[in-house]
């Protein structure tokens, strides 16, 4: 039933081919260290004053790896909240418009975050 | 789609409930729960960016008894998340998709998130060890 075209360009029935399932797969390898490394600091970050979280996010490498957190973990929630409203979202303008909507939640969100922690890092406050 | 002749497989509640299926909900709902979480983590940074005053201003939201419940609740739901993607991440490699074993690994994933919360939270307050 396949054409050579299709065999080749393997994209199967779905005309996505394994690109989605795989980025969430190594969003998901990358945030397994992200997010016990981001939640051990916050708990010892526990009642510290504004100063002492200013500058830990500053310091270089708590400042790197935010900004990869805070990438590879949109970038997943993007790919999970997508699966969850094609699945349960049925009419499909609502569906397009949700997806749509949730893409610019998505970058809005990322941008914000990873601008906060840059302009804390660089700022020189 | 619209085709109501078509045959449908069984509604959730026909289903006898068991620790894979609760699993399988349970990540989803995690999921999105902590993406909400997310907005408030990018919220409370830009508070911190943004100067003490409104550092101060969140602090008192999440430390009031319903922020603190909140984070109770986004912490037991990332680590269900986090030690159930593990044991997605097993299954993608091809390991512990026996019924007996995916039941056994579905209750480790229940008993090690409650762990990991509650250590998170006793290190937290200070009740066990050195947290700050």
């Amino acid at each position: 039933m396949r054409t050579p075209l299709s065999r080749v360009l393997g994209l199967g029935s779905a005309k996505d081919g394994t690109g989605h399932w795989w980025g969430q797969r190594v969003s998901a390898v990358a945030l397994v260290v992200l997010t016990i490394w981001l939640l051990a600091s916050l708990v010892s970050l526990n009642d510290s004053s504004h100063a002492q979280v200013v500058a830990w996010v500053a310091s270089p490498w708590n400042a790197i790896a935010l900004v990869l957190f805070l990438s590879s973990m949109f970038y997943h929630s993007y790919l999970g909240i997508q699966v969850v409203v094609e699945d349960y979202i049925h009419h499909d303008g609502v569906k397009v418009v949700t997806l749509i909507l949730s893409g610019f939640l998505h970058a809005l969100l990322v941008v914000a975050g990873v601008f906060a922690v840059l302009r804390i890092a660089l700022g020189g406050q | 789609m619209t085709d109501s002749s078509r045959p449908l497989s069984p509604h959730l509640q026909i289903y006898r409930w068991q620790i894979t299926m609760a699993l399988s909900i349970l990540h989803r709902a995690s999921g999105v729960f902590l993406t909400m979480g997310a907005v408030v983590l990018v919220v409370w940074l830009m508070a911190a960016e943004h100067g003490p005053d409104r550092y101060a201003a969140i602090q008192a939201i999440l430390n009031t008894l319903f922020g603190k419940l909140l984070l109770l609740a986004w912490s037991g739901a990332l680590f269900i998340h986090l030690c159930n993607g593990v044991r997605h991440l097993f299954w993608d490699a091809g390991l512990g998709f026996e019924k007996a074993t995916s039941r056994k690994t579905g209750w480790l994933v229940v008993v090690a998130a409650i762990v990991m919360t509650a250590v998170t939270w006793l290190v937290g307050t200070g009740v066990l060890g050195a947290g700050s």
